[in-house]
């Protein structure tokens, strides 16, 4: 029996609830979305991701060279089916001009991170140093507080954050990631 | 030229040539342009009836369906005819009235977010923003409504928006460069598929609803029969093949019949035409059709291989893509004789298990003799509708649909109350043509306010209410998988519908003997006007046979 027919006439255990709910897991997409700029875009993209409950990990809607155009760059952690499904759906919507799925070996993706770092002199050293290893840069200093800007892949600003926040991370902005297609071809 | 009036060109521009709708303060500029309009308005009593009058309209005719609100509770009622056309692909174009622009969002009177209530269940919405995108909106609407894939478009236009002044040029042209439906078929895919068919020892051809979306049924007859292919249709594709037809194995799925449900289940191939593999359909997902290698034939992308993966997918509207195919299958000049074996297995079926019920042995009316004296007394030749529950199934078992747009039910939202409405609309599209509604006691209620509209307009629809005093398919359920314990599915006796036919201005009779009933059904279908009829049937009958919810086909009891 299916869990959820009605006909089926047996109480269910939580833990059966839950193996039917957890079959849905698997490798990070990054989906590359082109739109036209109008109102109600995301929300119908964002519409769709929720009826089948896929948490958006992160999202970026930006312009793109052509004023009518905006682009929408969406991670999703997922089973590769269902992602097949819901990319299908996208395409149905009248508004989604173009999607890619990206391959993480075929794309150069970036994220900006924002770091708000407690710092009184003793450690404004260290941390500085830190940032230069990762390529960052001091945007801010006070007596108490040091703001760092990190650009790079997600795991890069992971890693950064992991070493600051020993330091004492008062806040933390990140972008959400961009990406980009290798080569010639147009993403 | 105020923008409503230039709603009213659009539409005619269209050809739109009737609207169902309900008027209130958020489109009175809209009703204002009515009265000079042109365009004639049937006044519904409830929003929802005018939403289903207008999918039996779009269903019955093959027309764009078109139905009015106001805002807030006005849109909201409509939700349901909206889901119900999206589930079943009917285009309908719904225009609802918003508050004006400076109340939007303030929680003002009668506001209600329409476009983003209807966003998850319409093909696409239109939230007007600027007057001068009103004409452009509507064209946008019809056309995405109509083609690809059909479905509902809901236009959402505020108040202050619709009486704006425009200059109001006719748009000829529809831009929508994320909207190009592939319509053709690709032609590799289609020899690969005739190949696969020519092959084919033990080929159904499975139809649904698309066939009769894209009007195909004339293709499909004519490639089912240029060898002997063995079709079964969905409850949507019910008329799209012939049911007098000799390769007709009648409808498949939960209460379909065995020679459908065990041909599925042996088949080495199942060409799937317009149809999306429903779980009505396909029982238990993982025991379907075993055997089978499976062509899909589908006008949405997104629903080849959704719940059966296709190894012959092809992506194109049924009319082209059959015409195509019957090119193609007849080039390689296959052996009929090689589906010999196969119609044998088929025929010991169908005669082993013909659809069948008890008769009673007194007057008692046995729902299923109802549906056959309909037929008998209709000759097969009318429109008919139904609600949902047992008297739709059975209606769809036993009354032989031999052309496609004669049956309009609502089979993927499962709408109780759909019937007498979508009556309403299809002999409104269709005045020349009889349309009878078979409603469930239990459903018929849902939209019984509609017979007003019928009398007040003169709309000559015949409502069969299969009275059993049950909300009869759960009382079946109880009965069979929840050990007997009726909960909650007696309606009782009330309504007198005789009364509440009359009381509404049309005729109400009641029937009770089966040895008059075709010469009574006559009778009704004779009379004047609407008619509402009560016919008193067996109280406690299933709907058989049955595949058990989530059982595989091969288990079909009863």
């Amino acid at each position: 029996m299916i869990v959820g027919e009605p006909a089926t006439n047996t109480t269910l255990s939580l833990e059966e609830l839950q193996a039917a709910g957890n079959l849905r897991t698997g490798r990070k997409h990054v989906l590359s979305i082109l739109v036209e700029n109008k109102a109600g875009v995301l929300t119908r993209i964002a519409g769709l991701f929720a009826r089948r409950g896929f948490n958006i990990d992160t999202l970026t809607v930006g312009p793109t060279d052509d004023e009518r155009v905006s682009r929408v760059t969406l991670t999703v952690d997922g089973a590769v089916h269902p992602i097949d499904q819901v990319t299908k759906q996208l395409h149905k919507l009248i508004n989604v001009l173009k999607i890619r799925d990206l391959e993480p070996e075929g794309t150069v993706s970036r994220e900006l991170a924002l770091f708000k770092v407690s710092a009184d002199g003793t450690q404004r050293g260290e941390l500085m140093q830190i940032a230069e290893i990762f390529r960052g840069s001091v945007v801010d200093v006070t007596k108490r507080s040091v703001i760092i800007e990190i650009t790079g892949t997600t795991e890069k600003i992971e890693a950064f954050e992991e070493m600051v926040r020993p330091f004492g991370l008062i806040e933390m902005m990140r972008t959400g990631e961009i990406a980009i297609a290798r080569g010639r071809t147009e993403t | 030229m105020r923008a409503v009036d230039a709603v009213m060109e659009c539409l005619k521009a269209e050809g739109v040539d009737v609207v169902f709708g309900l008027p209130g303060g958020a489109n009175l500029p809209t009703y204002d342009a009515f009265v000079d309009g042109g365009i004639r308005h049937i006044l519904v009593r409830h929003e929802a009836g005018g939403g289903h009058a207008a999918e039996g309209y779009a269903k019955a005719t093959g027309k764009v369906g078109v139905a009015f609100a106001t805002s807030g509770p006005g849109a909201t009622n409509l939700i349901t005819p909206i889901c119900d056309a999206m589930m079943d692909s009917v285009p309908v174009v719904f225009i609802t009235g918003q508050v004006r622009t400076e109340l939007l969002g303030t929680d003002g009177f009668q506001e209600a977010d329409t476009i983003g209530i209807t966003m998850p269940v319409v093909k696409h919405s239109f939230m007007i923003q600027d007057p001068n995108e009103i004409p452009r909106a509507i064209h946008e609407a019809f056309h995405i409504a109509r083609t690809g894939r059909p479905g509902p478009v809901v236009v959402d236009i505020p108040q202050d928006l619709s009486r704006a002044d425009i200059n109001y040029e006719p748009i000829t042209d529809v831009r929508l460069p994320g909207y190009q439906p592939t319509l053709e078929g690709n032609q590799k895919q289609i020899r690969q598929a005739a190949k696969a068919l020519a092959a084919a020892q033990r080929p159904v051809i499975y139809v649904g609803g698309g066939v009769v979306n894209a009007n195909a049924s004339a293709e499909l007859v004519e490639f089912c029969t240029t060898d002997r292919f063995p079709v079964t249709c969905t409850l949507m594709g019910l008329g799209a093949f012939p049911a007098n037809h000799p390769q007709w194995l009648g409808m498949l799925g939960m209460h379909g019949t065995r020679a459908a449900n065990y041909g599925m289940d042996e088949a080495d191939l199942i060409c799937a035409v317009g149809a999306r593999f429903d779980d009505r359909v396909t029982g238990k997902l993982s025991e379907f059709a075993p055997r089978a290698k499976f062509i899909h034939i589908d006008v949405d992308p997104a629903e080849i291989s959704k719940n059966v993966p296709a190894h012959i997918p092809i992506v194109g509207d049924a009319k082209h893509v059959l015409a195509k195919l019957l090119i193609e299958y007849r080039a390689l000049t296959p052996d009929s004789a090689r589906l010999q074996a196969w119609w044998e297995r088929i025929e010991a079926w169908r005669e082993k298990h013909p659809l069948r019920y008890e008769d009673s042995s007194d007057q008692e009316i046995k729902p299923q003799y109802m549906i056959q004296a309909l037929y008998e007394a209709t000759g097969g030749e009318a429109i008919i509708t139904s609600d949902v529950g047992q008297h739709q199934m059975w209606t769809a078992q036993y009354y032989g649909f031999p052309a496609p747009r004669r049956w309009i039910n609502s089979g993927g939202l499962g709408t109780m109350g759909f019937g007498l409405p979508a009556a309403m609309g299809a002999a409104v599209g269709c005045p020349d043509r009889l349309v009878c509604c078979v409603a469930g006691d239990g459903s018929v209620q849902m939209n019984i306010q509609e017979l007003a509209t019928c009398a007040q307009e003169g709309i000559p629809i015949k409502v069969f209410i299969m009275n059993n005093g049950y909300l009869g398919m759960v009382r079946q359920w109880q009965e069979l998988f929840w050990d007997g314990r009726y909960s909650h599915v007696d309606t009782g006796k009330y309504p007198d519908w005789v009364k509440l036919a009359e009381a509404y201005g049309a005729s109400g009779m009641r029937f009770e003997d089966k040895t008059t009933l075709v010469q009574d059904i006559k009778r009704a279908i004779a009379t004047d006007g609407p008619v509402l009829v009560d016919v008193r049937v067996t109280r406690e009958e299933n709907t058989y046979p049955m595949i058990p919810a989530g059982q595989p086909a091969r288990e079909m009891v009863g």
